[in-house]
C-alpha cells in the first residue's frame, strides 16, 4: 500500500551498530532493547532507540519498514517487528470510508416518507369508514347486513368490537395500499445504477490507451450526482498536469540557459495572437520554430533543455565553467535517487523520490555527470573533466543527508571528495536559500532572482542550487552535535534536528537555479473551458506556490487576460514587520486582521464592479487560508470566493484542501466534486460529494479512495457532461415515473375500496398485483434508467449549458415530483371511474352477461398496464429496439399471462379462470373501454408536455427541436437566446 | 470551439471504425457505446396538432356509434321492493319479509314503451349490497364446489361450514345468501316463457361447479339466509346459484335471471308475478326487475359513447387552441 501515494524508492538503512549481523547464526545471541514511541499515524517520523551491547543508537524512519513495503534492490533483510495489526501506521491511518449518498436519493427518501404519510392517512380514513359500517352491522340486536353474518364472525369484522376490528383493518389497509410505496424502486435503482456504471466503464472515449486504463466507476450510487456538480475542486499536480517533470531551463552564474518554450508560454502567446492579431505573425512563427525544435531533438524523458551553449559537453568552453561544473555536481550528488543499470544496454535509469529529482539526475547525466552507483556511504560518478575533457570515474563519500521536508524546503548532502575536501551541497526553494547565502556567495543574486521570476511566470518549478566548503574542525563539531540530536529520544527531536541542520546550512555560495516544467495534460484547457461553459465553477487547490499556480491557472484557461485578480496573501510589509518581532500571538492577530481586511476589500471591489461584465479571479495562499477558514471569517471568505469565477488556493496542505472542500459543500449546499491523483488529495476526495481519482503515476491511493477513477483530466468533461447528465436525467425520470406508476395503480385500490365498504378487499387477483412491479411495468422503467438519452453525447458536449438542468435540479424539483404524483392521481381516477361508469349495471356483451368482480379486475388491470406503459412511451424520447421491446413486450406479456393463467385449473387460477378468453376478449366493449381509458389517461400529461415544449421549453427541448428540424449548426449562444424564457436561468455565459 | 471539432472528429472516428466490424460486433459496439440507432420523436407543433386531430377524428365517430348502439337498447326498470310490501307492514318491512306466514306474492305491470326484440334479458338488480365485501368474497370454497363432500377442509366458509356437525354443501356466506325472489311473466293472459338455461358462464358450469355434487345439509340451520336448493339437481345445473356466486364488483349490480325469447311490441303490458322473498330491507337495499334488449355493445349505457365524444371533442378543441397560440406567438418562427 502506498501510504503517501508515491510509488517510488525509499532508502532504508540498517543501523551501523547492527550492520554486521548478516546471517542466521549471528542472531543466536542477539539481545537488544528497543525503546520507541507509542503507535501513531504519522507516516513521516519514527522516534526510537536501540540498545545493543550496551550501546545506544537512534532509530528513525530510515530504519523502519512500514507494513506492506516491498523490497527492491535487496534480496532479504533481517528485522524486528515493532508494531503489528492495529498498531501499524497503516491501520492507524485508516479512516472509515465515508458513506456517500446522492442528493437525489436523499430527496427520494423524503418522498417515501411523504408517501408513507399519505398511506397512513388513507388507511386511517378507510378504517374510520370501516368502523362506521361495521359498527352498524348490528343495530338494536337486528342484523343489518345479514348476509355477512355479523352475529357470528371473527374479530376482524365483529360489530361488537368494532374499534378493534377497525384497528386490524388499518393494518390490512397498510398492506393493501402498500403499492403506493414503491419498494421495488430501491431494487430497480440499484440495478440501473450498476448497469449505468458498466456503461461508464465501457466508454471508449474515456479509455486511455497509453496506460490501458478505462474509466472506472468504483461506486455505483453516485452516478446521478455526476450530473449535478456545481463546483469542481481540482488538485493541480498530476491532475491538471501530467506530473512528468522536464528540465527545461537553468540559470547558472547569472546566465540563463534553455531556449525551449513551455506550454504556459505557448498558451500565453496564443492568447496574445488572439487579442492582438497584428503581432500575431511573428509570434506564430516563433511558436512554429519552437515546436520544430522540440520535435527535432531526441526526446529523453525528464530532459528537454535545448541550448547549444552547454549541450554535448560544450559547457567547458563557457567563461564560468567552474561554476557550471559545481552546479552539475550538485545536481548529480544532492539527491536520494538510486541508479538502475540496465545490464544489456548499459543504460542507466533512476528511481527517485520525486520526478523533479529524477529530472535533475538525468540532466546531470546528459551534461556529463553520470551518476551510476550508490552504496551506503559512497556515490560514484562518471565525470567529464573540464580540463582534459575526458570522462573520469570519481567517488564521493556520503557523510550526511539532510533530507527534504516541506517545512525545511531544502535538501543538503555533505560529501567528502577524493581529495578530502568536505562539501555541503544544497538545493532548495528560493525564499530559503537566498536567505542563507554568504556575502561573497551572492555574486549574481540579482540576475538569478530575475531569472527565477521569469521561470515562475512561465509556469516552471524553480529550485536554487548552492554549495559550500566545510572546514574539518567545523564539520567535526557539527557532526557530533548532529549525532547527539539524532540519538536523543526527546519529543522535540525533529525540531532539534532541524535546528542542528540549520546551523550548517549557512553561508552558502550561490550557483544558479533550475527550472522544471510541469507539463499540462492533454486537452486540459479545452476541457476546463467546456466545464466553465456548462456553468461549473472550478477551484484549484494546490500545494504549489502562488506564481506557479497563477501560471497554471492561465495556461489552462481558468484565469483570463482582462480578468480582475483578487489576491489574498500575508506577504506584505506590515506582516513581515510583525513577524520579525517574533511574537506569535501578535502575528496571528495581525494576520487575522489583515486577511479580514483583504476579504472586505475584495468584496467591496466586487460590489463596485457589479454592473460591469468583468469577471474576478480569487487567489489565496495557504497561510492566509488558515485564517480565512477560521470561524469568524469563513462565511465572508466563502461569499467572496463564490462571486469569483475562478478560485485558486495555493500552498495548501492536504488538510486545508479537505477543509475548503467542506466549506464549499456545507456553506453553499451545492454538489462538489474533488479531483486529484495523489495521497494528499484523499482527504479532499472523501470529503467532497464525489471524489474523482486520476489513475496516474502517483500511485493508486487517490484512485482507491475515489468514487470514480479516470485516466486523464480531460475525460472529466465526458464523465460530467455526457454520463453525468444522462445518469441524472435517467434517475430523476425513473424515480418520478416510478412514483407515478405506483400511485396510478395504488390509488385504484382506494377507489375500489370506497365501493367495497372499505372491507379491505383488493380489486385484483393476488397474482396480478404481485406481478405488477415485477413483470408488467418494471422492465420499461429499467430500460429508461439505463438507456434513455434526451440528446446524444455529441450534442450534450456541444451545448454544455444543458448541464445546468442537473445543477439547478430542474428535473427533480418538488414541483416536478408532485406533478408526476398528481398525474398518477389523475390516471387512477380516470382508470377507475371511466371503467366502472362505463359498465356499472348493464350487460357488457351482446349475450346479456353483466360485469362481475373478476371482469372488473381484469379490465381495470388491463387499463393500468396499458396506461403506465404508454405513459412511459410518451415521456421518453429515445426509442431503440430495446425500449420498443420492453414497453410493448410488457403489455403483450400481460395478455399472454392472463391467457396462460386463465387456462390453469380454476382451483389455481381462481378468479382469473378463462376470464380474458371467455368473458372479455369476445366483447367489443372491453376493447373500447381500454382504448378510451388509455387515451383519456394520457391526454393530461400529453397536453401539459405539448404546451410546455412549445411555449415554455426547457433547454433540452430546444436542442431536441432544433435537432429534429435540422438546425444543428446553430451555435449554443443562439439557442441560449431562445431559451432565455425557459426554466433555466442562465448564469455565466462567455461566448 | 476546439472541443467541438474534437467531438465531431471522434464521431468521425466512430463511423470510420464501424464498417470494419461485422454486423453483430457493430451492434454490440453500438450498444456498449450507447450509440444504437434510435427513433427520437420530438413534440413539434406539427406532431402535437396531428395527434390531437387524430384522436378527435377517431374518437368522435366511435362515440357516435357506441351511443347509437346504446340508445337502440330498450330497457324497462321497475323497482318493486317498496311497492310489494302490504300497507300494514310499511312501517316494519323487515318483519314482513321475515314473517314466513305472510304471502310474498306480488304483481307488477310493466309497460313496453318501444318494441323489444328477442332475446329480452331479465335481470334482477340489487343496490347497496356488498357482494364485494372481503368477508363475503372469501366465504366460499372452490374445491368443495367442484368435488363436493370429498373435500372437507372448508374453514374459509365459517360460520356456514358445518351444521349439526355435518358439512354444508355448498358452504359459505355467498351460497347461503342466495337470492330467492322469483318471477313469472305474462302478456295479458298469455304466459311468457322465461328461458333460465345458459344464464351462467359456460366455464363456471363446466369447471367450477361439480356435475356430481349435490346440495347437502343446505339451509338447514337455525338462521335461514336466502334461497334453498333442490338437492336432486347437481350444482353444475343450478344456474341461479352459479350466477349468484359470481360475485358482483360493485354494491349496485344486476344479475341475469333469464331470457324471454319472444318479441314484445310497443304498448304491450308485461305482468310480472313475483315472490318477494329476499330480505334487502334490513340494510336498506333496493330491488329492481329489469327487462332489456341488447346490442352488439351490450346493454344500455350512454357513458361510453358520451365520453368518447367528449374526449374526441376536447382533443379537437385543444388542437385548435394550440394552433391559435402557436400562430400567434412568434417565438419559434421556424414552424
Amino acid at each position: 500500500m502506498n501510504l503517501d501515494g508515491e510509488t517510488n524508492l525509499k532508502l532504508k538503512h540498517a543501523l551501523n551498530l547492527t550492520a554486521s549481523l548478516r546471517d542466521d547464526d549471528s542472531f543466536k545471541h542477539f539481545k537488544a532493547v528497543i525503546k520507541c514511541e507509542d503507535p501513531n499515524e504519522d507516516l513521516y517520523s519514527f522516534v526510537g532507540t536501540l540498545s545493543y551491547h550496551g550501546q545506544q543508537s537512534p532509530l528513525s524512519l530510515q530504519q523502519m519498514l512500514l507494513r506492506d513495503s516491498k523490497l527492491r534492490n535487496t534480496e532479504y533483510v533481517y528485522g524486528v517487528v515493532v508494531f503489528t495489526g492495529h498498531d501499524t501506521k497503516v491501520m492507524q491511518n485508516a479512516t472509515d470510508p465515508p458513506s456517500k449518498r446522492s442528493k437525489i436519493e436523499r430527496r427520494m427518501d423524503k418522498i417515501i416518507y411523504i408517501l408513507f404519510g399519505v398511506l397512513i392517512l388513507i388507511s386511517s380514513v378507510g378504517s374510520v369508514f370501516f368502523w362506521l359500517s361495521t359498527r352498524n352491522d348490528i343495530r338494536n340486536g337486528e342484523l343489518d347486513r345479514w348476509y355477512l353474518r355479523p352475529d357470528d364472525t371473527t374479530v376482524l369484522f365483529d360489530p361488537k368490537r368494532a374499534l378493534l376490528a377497525a384497528f386490524l383493518h388499518f393494518l390490512t389497509a397498510l398492506m393493501l395500499y402498500g403499492y403506493l410505496i414503491p419498494i421495488s424502486l430501491y431494487v430497480s435503482i440499484e440495478l440501473v445504477k450498476v448497469l449505468q456504471s458498466i456503461f461508464i466503464n465501457k466508454d471508449q472515449e474515456m479509455y486511455y490507451e497509453e496506460t490501458d486504463k478505462p474509466a472506472h466507476a468504483r461506486t455505483s450510487n453516485l452516478n446521478e450526482e455526476l450530473g449535478q456538480i456545481d463546483t469542481i475542486l481540482s488538485d493541480k499536480t498530476g491532475t491538471l498536469t501530467c506530473n512528468s517533470m522536464e528540465f527545461v531551463k537553468c540559470s547558472i552564474a547569472g546566465v540563463s540557459y534553455g531556449r525551449g518554450m513551455t506550454e504556459v508560454e505557448r498558451a500565453r502567446a496564443m492568447r496574445k495572437i488572439y487579442e492582438h492579431p497584428e503581432v500575431g505573425d511573428s509570434l506564430t512563427n516563433l511558436l512554429k520554430t519552437s515546436d520544430a525544435e522540440v520535435g527535432s531533438s531526441k526526446s529523453i524523458k525528464g530532459f528537454n533543455l535545448s541550448d547549444e551553449r552547454i549541450m554535448d559537453g560544450k559547457w567547458v568552453r563557457e567563461p564560468n565553467r567552474d561554476i557550471i561544473e559545481n552546479f552539475l555536481r550538485v545536481l548529480a550528488l544532492c539527491h536520494t535517487a538510486i541508479p538502475d543499470v540496465n545490464k544489456e544496454s548499459g543504460k542507466i535509469s533512476y528511481e527517485a523520490e520525486s520526478p523533479d529529482e529524477a529530472a535533475f539526475v538525468i540532466t546531470a547525466r546528459e551534461l556529463g555527470f553520470e551518476f551510476y552507483e550508490r552504496t551506503q556511504t559512497r556515490l560514484f560518478l562518471h565525470e567529464l573533466d573540464p580540463l582534459n575533457r575526458r570522462m573520469v570515474n570519481r567517488s564521493y563519500e556520503l557523510l550526511h543527508v539532510l533530507e527534504f521536508s516541506s517545512a525545511r524546503k531544502r535538501m543538503s548532502v555533505i560529501v567528502k571528495t577524493e581529495d578530502n575536501k568536505l562539501m555541503l551541497l544544497s538545493k532548495g526553494a528560493d525564499s530559503i536559500i537566498f536567505g542563507r547565502l554568504s556575502d561573497e556567495g551572492r555574486g549574481f543574486e540579482a540576475e538569478t532572482k530575475e531569472h527565477i521570476s521569469q521561470y515562475s511566470e512561465a509556469g516552471l518549478r524553480t529550485l536554487v542550487v548552492a554549495y559550500r566548503e566545510l572546514g574539518e574542525k567545523e564539520y567535526k563539531l557539527w557532526a557530533h552535535e548532529f549525532f547527539n540530536a539524532k540519538t536523543s529520544l526527546a519529543a522535540d527531536r525533529d525540531e532539534v534536528l532541524d535546528a542542528t541542520a540549520d546551523k550548517i546550512e549557512r553561508n552558502l555560495i550561490l550557483l544558479g537555479a533550475t527550472a522544471v516544467e510541469d507539463k499540462l495534460q492533454k486537452g486540459v484547457p479545452e476541457c476546463i473551458d467546456k466545464l466553465a461553459k456548462a456553468g461549473i465553477k472550478i477551484w484549484i487547490l494546490t500545494g504549489d506556490k502562488m506564481e506557479t499556480a497563477i501560471n497554471i491557472g492561465y495556461a489552462c484557461g481558468l484565469l483570463r487576460q482582462g480578468m480582475e485578480r483578487i489576491v489574498i496573501s500575508l506577504d506584505n510589509p506590515h506582516i513581515d514587520a510583525v513577524e520579525k518581532q517574533g511574537d506569535k500571538e501578535m502575528l496571528a492577530k495581525a494576520s487575522g486582521e489583515s486577511i479580514a481586511r483583504q476579504i472586505q476589500d475584495g468584496r467591496s471591489q466586487l460590489r463596485s464592479f457589479k454592473e460591469s461584465p468583468i469577471d474576478f479571479g480569487l487567489i489565496i495562499d495557504g497561510k492566509s487560508l488558515n485564517f480565512a477558514l477560521s470561524d469568524g471569517l469563513e462565511h465572508s471568505f466563502l461569499g467572496l470566493a463564490l462571486s469569483c469565477v475562478s478560485v485558486i488556493c495555493c500552498r495548501s496542505s492536504p488538510k486545508q484542501k479537505a477543509l475548503v472542500t467542506r466549506l464549499v459543500k456545507v456553506g453553499t449546499g451545492s454538489t462538489t466534486l474533488a479531483i486529484g491523483d495523489g495521497a494528499n488529495d484523499v482527504g479532499m476526495l472523501q470529503e467532497a460529494d464525489i471524489g474523482v481519482g486520476i489513475t496516474g503515476v502517483e500511485g493508486m491511493q487517490a484512485a482507491m479512495s475515489s468514487d470514480f477513477a479516470i485516466a486523464q483530466f480531460c475525460y472529466l468533461e465526458r464523465l460530467l457532461l455526457v454520463h453525468g447528465h444522462w445518469c441524472y436525467r435517467r434517475i430523476a425520470m425513473m424515480i418520478c415515473y416510478f412514483f407515478y406508476k405506483n400511485i396510478a395503480f395504488g390509488l385504484t385500490f382506494l377507489w375500489f375500496e370506497a365501493y367495497a365498504s372499505f372491507s379491505g378487499q383488493a380489486a385484483y387477483n393476488d397474482w396480478y398485483m404481485a406481478f405488477y412491479n415485477v413483470f408488467f411495468t418494471s422492465l420499461p422503467v429499467i430500460a429508461l434508467g439505463v438507456f434513455d438519452q434526451d440528446v446524444s453525447a455529441r450534442l450534450s458536449l456541444k451545448y454544455p449549458l444543458l448541464y445546468q438542468e442537473g445543477v439547478q435540479n430542474t428535473l427533480f424539483s418538488w414541483s416536478r415530483i408532485l406533478g408526476w404524483m398528481f398525474n398518477g392521481f389523475i390516471s387512477s381516477v380516470i382508470i377507475f371511474y371511466f371503467t366502472t361508469n362505463s359498465i356499472t349495471l348493464q350487460a357488457f356483451r351482446s349475450d346479456g352477461h353483466v360485469l362481475d368482480y373478476e371482469i372488473l379486475g381484469v379490465t381495470m388491470y388491463t387499463c393500468v398496464v396499458w396506461v403506465v406503459n404508454c405513459q412511459m412511451a410518451i415521456s421518453i424520447n429515445y426509442f431503440t429496439w430495446i425500449q420498443h421491446f420492453f414497453i410493448w413486450g410488457s403489455i403483450a406479456f400481460w395478455y399472454l399471462f392472463i391467457i396462460i393463467y386463465g387456462y390453469l385449473p380454476p382451483t389455481i387460477s381462481t378468479t382469473a379462470y378463462k376470464v380474458l378468453v371467455e368473458a372479455c376478449a369476445p366483447s367489443p366493449f372491453f376493447w373500447l373501454v381500454t382504448l378510451l381509458v388509455v387515451v383519456s389517461a394520457l391526454v393530461p400529461y400529453f397536453t401539459y408536455r405539448a404546451f410546455q415544449t412549445r411555449f415554455h421549453p426547457m433547454y433540452h427541448d430546444i436542442i431536441q427541436i432544433s435537432r429534429s428540424e435540422g438546425r444543428e449548426k446553430m451555435s449554443p449562444a443562439e439557442l441560449t437566446e431562445q431559451g432565455k424564457d425557459g426554466s433555466i436561468s442562465i448564469t455565466h455565459i462567455e461566448d | 470551439m476546439a472541443s467541438e471539432e474534437r467531438s465531431s472528429l471522434s464521431a468521425g472516428v466512430e463511423s470510420h471504425r464501424a464498417p470494419v466490424r461485422s454486423g453483430w460486433k457493430k451492434a454490440v459496439h453500438q450498444f456498449k457505446q450507447q450509440n444504437l440507432p434510435a427513433c427520437k420523436p420530438v413534440l413539434t407543433p406539427a406532431w402535437v396538432i396531428t395527434t390531437y386531430f387524430l384522436i378527435g377524428v377517431l374518437f368522435i365517430p366511435i362515440g357516435f356509434i357506441s351511443l347509437r348502439a346504446s340508445m337502440g337498447v330498450v330497457e324497462i326498470v321497475d323497482r318493486y321492493d317498496t311497492e310489494c310490501v302490504p300497507n300494514s307492514y310499511k312501517s316494519d318491512k323487515v318483519a314482513y319479509v321475515k314473517d314466513m306466514s305472510v304471502s310474498k306474492n306480488c304483481t307488477r305491470y310493466l309497460k313496453v314503451k318501444k318494441r323489444m326484440k328477442a332475446p329480452i334479458y331479465v335481470y334482477y338488480e340489487l343496490d347497496n349490497y356488498y357482494q364485494n365485501h372481503r368477508r363475503y368474497v372469501k366465504s366460499r370454497n372452490e374445491q368443495q364446489l367442484l368435488h363436493g363432500l370429498r373435500y372437507n377442509s372448508t374453514s374459509s366458509c365459517r360460520p356456514l361450514e358445518l351444521n349439526k356437525g355435518l358439512p354444508i354443501v355448498p358452504c359459505g356466506l355467498v351460497a347461503w345468501s342466495l337470492f330467492n325472489d322469483s318471477y313469472s311473466f305474462s302478456r295479458g293472459a298469455e304466459k311468457l316463457n322465461v328461458n333460465r338455461k345458459n344464464i351462467a358462464w359456460q366455464s363456471d358450469r363446466d369447471h367450477k361447479f361439480g356435475k356430481k355434487v349435490h346440495p347437502f345439509n343446505f339451509q338447514n340451520g337455525t338462521l335461514i339466509g336466502g334461497g334453498k336448493l333442490d338437492s336432486r339437481i347437481p350444482l353444475s345445473d343450478q344456474e341461479d346459484l352459479i350466477v349468484w356466486m359470481r360475485t358482483a364488483a360493485l354494491p349496485s349490480f344486476r344479475k341475469l335471471y333469464g331470457r324471454i325469447e319472444e318479441d314484445l311490441d310497443e304498448d304491450d303490458v308485461v305482468i310480472v308475478n313475483l315472490l318477494n322473498n329476499y330480505n334487502t330491507y334490513s340494510f336498506g337495499g333496493k330491488k329492481k326487475i329489469v327487462l332489456s334488449t341488447s346490442s352488439w355493445l351490450g346493454g344500455r349505457n350512454n357513458f361510453l359513447g358520451m365520453t368518447y365524444i367528449l374526449v374526441g371533442a376536447s382533443s379537437m378543441f385543444i388542437a385548435l387552441v394550440f394552433l391559435l397560440l402557436h400562430v400567434k406567438s412568434s417565438r419559434l418562427p421556424a414552424m
